[in-house]
Formats: structure tokens, C-alpha cells, sequence
């Protein structure tokens, strides 16, 4: 290892954004040149752990520590394992799909824009590689200003209401696990440091305490029902670029949480309240897939199917036995992947039209036939066929759930049903059924949309023809965590 | 007990003293009211540099005590003055009303404060206490041709002079326990009159004093008007440099005076804690003037700032002295942005749009009510932390839980400013052309709050330093 990757694919991005702090407002070419030259060299300069990851390995791997804070005992600590190592990897390659897909779409104060996206994609990658509490909930807070903004300034029409919606959600849920770290760090002997914690064991009554305010944090993040209102809001409004952050990334946050920290810190009262979460998770899936029937909106459409997505992550994650968690990661992934896809495509449609109601549609197979592919491939792997990743994922979720409880595995294989319904009649609507006059003459994807899309269409069939590539990363760590929840 | 050492313990407040009366005389003389003010700032130059000098220790009969705890808010009261100079010149000479008595002024209410700091008997607290408030209420009416700004002055001296009557009638009840206004006295003489019924009356007359001087609910009244009134720099100046005397005051005197009835006082201030941080936050909520909504962020602020003494440990002590100095820089900065936009900035309305016509001011502004949220990575978080980590260790959960929710409340409101600056539409254009001081106020403060967010290791290794000579 030459240079501490961590650490570079975390600064490189601040560095660009800084950078372009200094530039001329009216530079716009070179700006949106500029922040992809960076994203792309971010995503280079981390494929060291694709490449040198060792997978028989279950500890922290790519390990920096430095003295940040010495009078609170606070370090600079970053690492990844096979539960974390992929997020990394996942968010900075989704850093370049989303300058790309700005690239015409924001017209308005671009130079922040991308610096906003700079920043999102730093902290993002901080947050899943940082093992110092304080450093990561830095992160975890830090990113909320650039994401409340992306949503507030380029969103939609409602784009003030969702942002401060999300802003208001997500910190009141921070702010209570801020209160957890802090206990944590007074009964744990001083430390922040993330691992030396999971090395302690915790009396029962206080877990289920720190469980609680954890659960607050990641919880509305996921989204878990019933907070999942802000979701919905946020992703419908936000711009193309911040729909996929929150689907691909964002989200994403809450369900490592649960992994990274309630599951091993508080073992025993994660099993105690197992089954509370598994029917939260069947709610989420079965509520989220139901409201999907009845939208009327395509973003808010995909944004309610991440919700019943996400359940399924939760669902894994809660069966705490290897198949259920290694498909909650997994899954995660894949909804990272597909979902991001699907707000990338509906961005690519909004971008011609600016109309995200499904009825302004019809027909688009005969006017975008390449368009109808890209789409096609995505909703396939939204609702598991087999051959695409969502398969692999569900099914383990599903496996893993039967094992935990066998009303929730049953409950989560209608979902699945759901999930085709809503998937399948809304390609039917738009694609097909007779061409709409609205969108005659629109021009079919160009090369640079098709660039922005191909990359996902790789993994998507990757995942779901030799999942192993991705599932050998995350075998020795997972087992670790389900000998510790023993 | 020799003379000459008293006199070289109080060496930085002489010094003061005469630099300020120099000024004074020299403002008839200097007819450049831009050489005054720079003749305030290298005043309160020469006596931080004093102040570094001075050996620890008492004086004149253990009135007066010299520590690292009252350096530590000294530097507080130079930093703040000096900024609020900064921010004064453009300000007053736009007013009409560019006099050299303003700087006068400040230096004396700077010494005022100086003494609070440094005193270890409640006769000179009072007398210092009065010369801070002096000062600053003819600082607040100094807009004479602004009526909004001889309300606020004739309030703050109407309100400031009941809560003077309740400090001294505090003091005298604790001298009639006692028989000494001496703080390490009367803490020996307290041990066997714990509870006494009289004592309880003295301290709830001391507590409302200062709970007036910090603008803790339910004696907030005042500051909403008069913040608004009071000349922009000014304001500024008192949401920190008299909020933080006023620390200082409470934690000397309640630890060390009154540390026999910590239980009592622990209740008291909790109430107030309680009261402050959920009026404040709420009431801020509702504001249209950005002034009168700072100055409901200040209320706010103060029951934050109080967790660390109700936590009463040192570390408590040491936090509270962290987020003042912090609170300095980032609402200091907060009113600099309001100065600099001047009438054009009064009014949170005005403020839409200004992402767009001034990228470089807006994006100053929002760093500042992000720090003012406690948001990382700027200085306000790490104030807030540790704010929660020292009341948290001392078993205050509860406390925290509340102060971490109300936390969640202000965002709607500093973040309101944010969403108006880059999220609306200009209604009208405007031009900002701050002056070199202004530049150089906000670029220090900026700064600041940056450093101290990304690495406050230093600033917390300043408070330890201080706390524990």
C-alpha cells in the first residue's frame, strides 16, 4: 500500500471542492470538467480495496490512527472490513454518475452545486469507514449541510418544505445518538474508539437503553416506519443527482448503522428487540409496497419502493443469522445500485419533459427504445428475476428470515409479489399502452447518459450471475458478528 | 499584604484604566474618529499582554484574585471588545452617530467585566458589575436620534437597575449570615448554616441577579428589545462579553461561595437551564427581525452554557468556559454579517436571495448558523459536546436529552436564514462594500470557527491550562 487510501479518497474530494471554491462563477465548463476529473479519480484511487482487500480476513483492514484530540481521548481512525469495505467502493463510484448526470440538468448557481456534491461524497465516505465515534458522528452530521442544500436549492417545487423536513428528521434522531456516544464513552472507560467498545461487554438494562437511542439515529435514516415520512418528500424534490445520493448512500447509512453498532455493541438487547424490528421491517415492506400501488408520481413512486426495499434490509439484518445479514448487505448494495439507477433514468426522462407525473407518459418504448432497455433491466432487478441481483439478495433475505421466524418470511415473500405489481404496471403505463402526445419527438439517450447508466448495468448482472465476487468480501466478517450474537 | 505587590496583580486593570481615560481626553484632540478607535484596539492590546504577565494570586485583602480561570474570561471580554471595534467604525460613521466616547465606553465596561472576573469579594463584583452596566447602557442609547434606541437604553437601565437592587439585596442577606462579603469566607462560614431558610432568600436574590445578566428566562425580558435597539456592534458585544462576566460571576460565586449548598443552587439553575433553552429556542422561532432572533439564539445559548455549571465538576467548569469562548467567535461573526449588510440586513426577509448577489457573505452566514446549531464540523459542535460530555459524566442524562431536542428545534430557525439566502429568489439588489476592519472581523471570526471545529485540541488544552492554576 503506498499511500493511506482511506484518508486520499476521503480528502480528495475536499480538495476538489476547495479548489473550485477559487474558480470563476462563470467557468461552468470547466468547473463540471473539473469535479469529474475528481470524482473519477476518487473512485481510481480506492479500487486498492477492491483489489487488495484481504477476504480471509474478519478485522479492520487499510487501518490509519492518528492523536486527534488527546484530551477527550478522541482519534483519527479510519478503516474497513468486509461489512464496509463495499459502501466505500459503492459511493465513490455513484460520485461520478452523479456529475454526469448534472451535467445539463442544474443550470442554477452551478459552482456550489458541485462543491456540495464534493463534500457529500467526503463525508459519505467518512462515515463508513470511520472508527472513532466522534469522527463518525462528525461525518454522520457534517453531511447533512450540503444534502439539505442539494435538496433545498435545486430541488423541485416543494424543495424548501422537503429540505427542512429532512434536516429536522434526520438531526433530532442524530442528536439522541449523540447522547448514546456519550454514555457509551463514559461506561466504556473513556474511549471513543469503535472497536475497543465492541470489545467491552455492556450490563443488559443499559444496552436496551443505548439500543433505543441508537435505533433513533439509524431508524430515521433507513427509513424505518412509521419515520419514513421524510423519505418520500426528499427524494421526490431533490434533484436527479440527490435522489441518488440519498437512495444509493444515504440510506443506506442507517442500515450499516445497525450493523456496525447496535448489533455488535448491544448483542443482547439487539436479540431482545429482534422482533420488534422484524415487524417493523414487514410493515415497512408491505405499507411501502401498498402506498406504491397508488402513486400517481414516478419519483415518488421509486421513493416509496425504497422504503419497502429498505424493510427488507432491515429484515435481513434483524434474523441475525449469516444468510439474513450477508443479503441485508448484499441487498443494500443492490438497492443502492438499481434504485440509484431508476432515479438516474427518471431523471433522464424529468430532464426532457420536467413532468414526473406517470399519466404525462405512454408509449415512451416506441420513442426511446434504448431508454425502455436501460429501464427494463433496472425494474427486472427491482423485483428479483432471477439472473439480476435483486434475486440473490432477496432470496437470501428470505432464507434468513424463515430461519428467524417463519410468519416473516412468509410476509416477506409477499412483498416480493407487491413489489412486481407496482414495478410491472408502472413500465406498463409509461412504456407501453399508446404513444402519448406530449412526448413525440423527444430524442433517445446520448452518449453521455448511456455512459452515466452502463457502469450499473455491469453490476446489476455481475451481482446476479456470480454474486460471489461480492458476497466473499463480507463471509469472515459477518461470521465474527453472528458468533458475537451468539 | 505589601502595597506594591496588591498594585502588580491589579496591573492590567490600572493599565486599562489609564488607557481608557487617555482615549477619552484624546477624543477632544483627534478629530479622525478612526484613530480612536484604533487607539481602543491597541489599549486592549497592551493589557491582554499585561494580563499574560500577571502572576497568580490575591489581593488587597483577598478582594481581588488572579487566575487562570479569570485570564481565561478576560481573554474573552479583549477578544470580543476588539472585534466589536471592528465592526463599530463603518457602522457609526453610516448612523451619524461617530463619537470617540463609544470606544471610551467599551474600554470602561472591558474593565467593569475585568474585575467581575477577577473578584473574590462580592463588594467588588458589585462595583464591577455596575461599571460594566453603566457603560453599556449609554453604549445602547448611543443611536441618540433613534427612538428605538433610547427605548431600549431607558429599559435596559430601568430592568438593569432592579436587578442591581436584587444583587445587593443578595449580598446583604449573605452578609448578615456571614458577616463577610469575602467569597472563601463565606464559604467557611456556610458549612453549619446549610439550608437556613434566609440563605435560600439570599439565593434566590443572587441567582435572579444574575440570571438577569445572562438573560436566562424568566429575566429574558429585556434583551429581545433592546438587542434590537442597541447600535448592531453593540448588540453584538452584549450578547457576549457581559453574557460571559456573568459566567464568570455564577461560577465563582455558586462553587466556591455558596459550594455548601450546591443541592440548592444545582435546582435553581436547573430550572433556569430548563426554562432558557425551551423559551429561547421556541419564541426564536417566531421572529422576523433578525436582531430580536439572535438575541432569542442568545437566551437560548445561555441555558446551554449554564449545563456546565449545574454539572458543577471542573470539567463542567472548563466547558462552560469553552462554549463562551467559542459562542464569541460564531455569534460575534453572526452580527458582523448583520453590520456589514447594516439597513440593508435588519429585517430576516432581507436576507433572501443573498446567496446569489453575495455568494461570499451568504456562504459566511451559513457557516455561522450551522456553528450557532452545533453542526459539524464547525466550532459549535465541539462547544456543544462537551457541554453534554461534562453534564452527562455528572449524571444529568435527562438534562442533556432536553438540551440535544431543543438543539434540534433552533435548526428550524438558523437554518430559516439559510434557506432564505440560497433558496429564494432576490426581491431587490443591493451592494455590500464592508470596510478593511469589518474584512478582517469576519475573516478571524470565519477562521475560528473553522480551526476550532476541525481541531479544537489546543482551545481545549487552553481551558484545562486555565482551570487548573
Amino acid at each position: 500500500m503506498a499511500y493511506p487510501v482511506l484518508s486520499t479518497v476521503i480528502f480528495l474530494p475536499v480538495v476538489g471542492a476547495l479548489i473550485l471554491l477559487l474558480m470563476g462563477r462563470r467557468q461552468e465548463l470547466a468547473i463540471k470538467w473539473f469535479s469529474l476529473i475528481f470524482t473519477v479519480l476518487t473512485f481510481v484511487v480506492s479500487l486498492p480495496l477492491f483489489l487488495n482487500f484481504d477476504k480471509t480476513r474478519s478485522d479492520m483492514q487499510f487501518v490509519e490512527v492518528f492523536e486527534w484530540i488527546p484530551a477527550w481521548n478522541i482519534k483519527y481512525y479510519l478503516g474497513v472490513d468486509g461489512i464496509s469495505v463495499l459502501f466505500v467502493l459503492l459511493s465513490a463510484l455513484l460520485g461520478p454518475l452523479c456529475v454526469l448526470i448534472s451535467w445539463h440538468s442544474i443550470k442554477d448557481k452551478i459552482k456550489e452545486f458541485y462543491i456540495a456534491l464534493l463534500l457529500i461524497e467526503a463525508a459519505m465516505i467518512g462515515v463508513f469507514s470511520a472508527l472513532d465515534f466522534f469522527l463518525f458522528y462528525v461525518f454522520w452530521e457534517a453531511m447533512l449541510i450540503p444534502m439539505y442544500l442539494i435538496i433545498g436549492v435545486w430541488g423541485g417545487p416543494r424543495r424548501i418544505y422537503s429540505a427542512i423536513k429532512f434536516f429536522l428528521y434526520t438531526l433530532a434522531g442524530s442528536v439522541l445518538m449523540l447522547v448514546g456516544i456519550i454514555v457509551l464513552y463514559f461506561n466504556g472507560g473513556h474511549t471513543f474508539d469503535i472497536l475497543s467498545l465492541m470489545s467491552q461487554k455492556f450490563p443488559y438494562k443499559l444496552q436496551l437503553i443505548l439500543f433505543w437511542a441508537f435505533f433513533a439515529a439509524f431508524a430515521v435514516k433507513v427509513p424505518m416506519w412509521p419515520v419514513h415520512t421524510w423519505l418520500p418528500d426528499a427524494h421526490t424534490e431533490a434533484p436527479t443527482a440527490g435522489s441518488v445520493i440519498l437512495a444509493g448512500i444515504l440510506i443506506k447509512m442507517g442500515a450499516y448503522g445497525f450493523l456496525r453498532f447496535s448489533l455488535p455493541l448491544f448483542p443482547d438487547a439487539t436479540k431482545a428487540m429482534a422482533p420488534v424490528m422484524l415487524t417493523l421491517s414487514i410493515i415497512a415492506i408491505i405499507y411501502g409496497g401498498l402506498i406504491c400501488l397508488v402513486q400517481s408520481d414516478l419519483k415518488r413512486l421509486i421513493a416509496y419502493s425504497s422504503v419497502s426495499h429498505m424493510g427488507f434490509v432491515t429484515l435481513g439484518i434483524f434474523a441475525l443469522n449469516q444468510q439474513g445479514l450477508e443479503g441485508g448487505i448484499l441487498q443494500m448494495i443492490n438497492h443502492g445500485i438499481v434504485t440509484g439507477a431508476l432515479f438516474l433514468l427518471v431523471g433522464v426522462i424529468y430532464d426532457r419533459s420536467h413532468s414526473r407525473e406517470i399519466s404525462h407518459y405512454g408509449g415512451v418504448a416506441t420513442v426511446l427504445p434504448v431508454y425502455a432497455g436501460f429501464f427494463m433491466v433496472f425494474t427486472l432487478a427491482s423485483i428479483g428475476l432471477p439472473g439480476l441481483n435483486g434475486f440473490i439478495g432477496e432470496f437470501l433475505i428470505i432464507l434468513g428470515g424463515f430461519k428467524a421466524s417463519r410468519l416473516a418470511g412468509a410476509l416477506a415473500a409477499t412483498g416480493i409479489i407487491i413489489g412486481a405489481a407496482y414495478m410491472l404496471w408502472l413500465y406498463q403505463r409509461v412504456f407501453f399502452e399508446e404513444v402519448n402526445p406530449h412526448i413525440k419527438g423527444y430524442k433517445d439517450m446520448d452518449l453521455r447518459e448511456i455512459i452515466t447508466l452502463a457502469p450499473l448495468v455491469v453490476l446489476v448482472v455481475w451481482i446476479g450471475v456470480y454474486p460471489n465476487t461480492f458476497l466473499s468480501f463480507m463471509h469472515e466478517s459477518v461470521k465474527q458478528l453472528v458468533i458475537k450474537l451468539q | 499584604m505589601d502595597f506594591s505587590r496588591d498594585m502588580a496583580l491589579i496591573k492590567p486593570e490600572l493599565w486599562l484604566t489609564g488607557l481608557a481615560i487617555i482615549v477619552l481626553l484624546l477624543e477632544l484632540i483627534i478629530k479622525k474618529k478612526e484613530v480612536i478607535a484604533f487607539l481602543g484596539i491597541i489599549a486592549i492590546a497592551v493589557t491582554a499582554f499585561i494580563v499574560l504577565n500577571v502572576a497568580p494570586g490575591l489581593a488587597f485583602k483577598e478582594m481581588y484574585i488572579s487566575d487562570g480561570y479569570s485570564m481565561f474570561f478576560k481573554f474573552i471580554f479583549f477578544i470580543s471588545s476588539i472585534l466589536t471595534i471592528l465592526l463599530s467604525m463603518r457602522y457609526l460613521r453610516n448612523e451619524n452617530v461617530h463619537y470617540g466616547e463609544y470606544y471610551s465606553l467599551l474600554l470602561f465596561s472591558v474593565l467593569g467585566m475585568s474585575f467581575m472576573a477577577s473578584s473574590n469579594d462580592l463588594i467588588l463584583l458589585y462595583l464591577g458589575t455596575e461599571l460594566m452596566a453603566l457603560s453599556i447602557y449609554v453604549l445602547t442609547g448611543f443611536k441618540r436620534y433613534d427612538a428605538r434606541s433610547n427605548e431600549a437604553a431607558l429599559k435596559y437601565f430601568l430592568l438593569g437597575a432592579f436587578s442591581s437592587a436584587l444583587l445587593l439585596y443578595g449580598i446583604s442577606y449573605i452578609y448578615l449570615l456571614t458577616g463577610t462579603t469575602n467569597l472563601r469566607e463565606i464559604a467557611e462560614r456556610l458549612i453549619s448554616e446549610s439550608s437556613e431558610p434566609v440563605l435560600m432568600i439570599a439565593l434566590l436574590f443572587l441567582a435572579s441577579a444574575f440570571a438577569f445578566k445572562i438573560a436566562a428566562v424568566p429575566f429574558h425580558m429585556w434583551s429581545p428589545d433592546v438587542y434590537e435597539g442597541a447600535p448592531t456592534p453593540i448588540t453584538a458585544f452584549m450578547s457576549v462579553g457581559p453574557k460571559a462576566a456573568g459566567f464568570a460571576v455564577i461560577g465563582r460565586v455558586f462553587i466556591i461561595a455558596l459550594g455548601s449548598i450546591a443541592v440548592d443552587w444545582k435546582t435553581v439553575l436547573m430550572v433556569l437551564s430548563v426554562l432558557t433553552m425551551i423559551v429561547g429556542n421556541v419564541l426564536a422561532i417566531s421572529q422576523t427581525n433578525i436582531k430580536r432572533m439572535l438575541a432569542y439564539s442568545s437566551i437560548a445559548h445561555s441555558g446551554y452554557a449554564l449545563l456546565g455549571i449545574i454539572a458543577g465538576t471542573p470539567e463542567g467548569i472548563r466547558s462552560t468556559m469553552l462554549y463562551l469562548f467559542i459562542y464569541a467567535f460564531m455569534n460575534i461573526g453572526a452580527f458582523a454579517i448583520v453590520t456589514i449588510l447594516g439597513r440593508e440586513g435588519e429585517l430576516i426577509s432581507d436576507y433572501e436571495g443573498l446567496g446569489k448577489i453575495e455568494p461570499l457573505w451568504a456562504a459566511i452566514m451559513l457557516i455561522f448558523m450551522f456553528s450557532l446549531t452545533g453542526i459539524p464540523p464547525t466550532a459549535g459542535f465541539v462547544g456543544k459536546f462537551y457541554l453534554f460530555m461534562s453534564v452527562i459524566n455528572a449524571g444529568y442524562t435527562g438534562l442533556a436529552i432536553l438540551a440535544v431536542i431543543m438543539s434540534a428545534v433552533s435548526a428550524y430557525f438558523y437554518l430559516r436564514v439559510v434557506m432564505l439566502m440560497y433558496m429564494k429568489e432576490p426581491s431587490r439588489t443591493i451592494s455590500v462594500s464592508p470596510n478593511l476592519p469589518e474584512a478582517l472581523a469576519v475573516t478571524i471570526t470565519t477562521g475560528l470557527v473553522l480551526l476550532m471545529g476541525v481541531s479544537p485540541y489546543y482551545f481545549i488544552e487552553f481551558a484545562k491550562v486555565s482551570m487548573s492554576l
